[in-house]
């Protein structure tokens, strides 16, 4: 699996996965983005395996903290518009305890 | 219970994180340009179909649109969130502005005679016109249970538990299949569409349609006479004592 050609190939979906994420980014689009390449283009002359993988691995954890950043943004946008503070709450303990429940 | 068919709607909208700006107009927002996507409870509609589905309750995931060529966008991001098929009800450019829920409703109402789902899912509201009234008016129609602002659903021998999320409170509500649902925020937590599961959506098919081809009148009801920014904040007072603002308030009144 850390064949060089193995370790190319994930490097590059990695690289694409993220790039094709930061089109909704917070600060910007072109932000992340141009960042992004640079990180990638920093470790370009990388030629260890079990560190290539470790950086591909580095690079999951952060496409897996940009999905919660997105996903918790969006959560907190919906529940600040369409949702009364108070009535929040109360219902964050009914449906804690119903789901213990099931 | 198992093997269930389920269909679920969406809607593509500006995007929620966008600031809206009024057309010079004032008979709409500005669209042309700006970011759209899926609307957010329409997320938690298909999360919920797609997690049934992991349990084994639902066999088939149906997703439909109605809307304009782009709409197709939307559905992918269905599909790549675990759809197995979809279906855009294609309305012209410019036409969709005025496509509202009572016309959407009946769209549905045809799509369910040809597809014959045990459930219908649809996201509670759309974040665009606030209307909140799509899937009561889908389950008048076809003379269904509904069970809006779902916020927990449960299934067990074709039924359905379901806790709404109500002003004041919850409530708990058992219906029958075959039943309407709407998906409130807290019904799940929606998975992120990634690229890879875009790019296998792309397999997936998407079925064209028309109003016309189903036989429905889209023409709208109500009509938009003006649209407005809401007005903007003004500046408060500041006052250097208690006595102070004891006047100003009575001088306003609020005494």
């Amino acid at each position: 699996m850390t064949s060089p050609g193995n370790l190319r190939r994930s490097v590059i979906q990695l690289y694409k996965e993220l790039q094709y994420m930061g089109r909704e980014y917070p600060a910007g689009a072109d932000f992340f983005q141009t960042r992004c390449k640079a990180a990638f283009l920093k470790n370009r002359h990388e030629t260890d395996p079990e560190k290539i993988q470790m950086l591909i691995d580095r690079g999951r954890f952060v496409q897996k903290e940009i999905e919660a950043l997105y996903s918790l943004r969006k959560y907190r946008a919906m529940k600040q518009r369409y949702y009364d503070q108070d009535e929040m709450d109360l219902h964050s303990k009914k449906i804690e305890n119903f789901v213990k429940q099931l | 219970m198992s093997g269930l068919r389920v269909l679920v709607g969406c809607k593509r909208v500006i995007d929620y994180a966008v600031k809206i700006r009024v057309r010079p107009d004032s008979l709409g927002v500005v669209t042309d340009g700006v970011k759209h996507s899926m609307i957010p409870f329409d997320e938690n509609a298909i999360e919920e179909a797609v997690r049934m589905k992991q349990k084994k309750i639902v066999k088939e995931i149906v997703v439909a649109s109605c809307g304009p060529a782009q709409s197709q966008e939307t559905i992918r991001t269905a599909l790549a969130m675990g759809a197995d098929r979809g279906i855009h009800v294609e309305v012209p450019a410019g036409t969709d502005a005025n496509l509202q829920p009572l016309a959407v409703a009946k769209i549905f109402s045809k799509l369910v005679e040809k597809e014959k789902p045990d459930l219908v899912i649809l996201g509670k509201q759309a974040i665009d016109d606030d209307a909140n009234q799509t899937t009561q008016l889908l389950a008048g129609i076809l003379d269904w249970p509904q069970g809006t602002m779902a916020s927990v659903v449960a299934a067990k021998d074709g039924n359905l538990t379901i806790t709404r999320e109500i002003d004041g409170g919850l409530e708990d509500i058992s219906v029958s299949l075959p039943a309407v649902i709407s998906a409130d925020l807290r019904l799940n937590e929606p998975r992120y569409a990634t690229l890879p599961n875009i790019m296998k959506a792309k397999k997936k098919k998407i079925e064209k349609l028309n109003p016309e081809g189903l036989g429905v009148d889209i023409s709208p009801r109500l009509k938009i006479l003006n649209v407005v920014d809401p007005p903007v904040r003004q500046a408060g007072d500041k006052v250097p004592d208690v006595t102070t603002l004891m006047e100003k308030l009575a001088e306003k009144g609020h005494l």
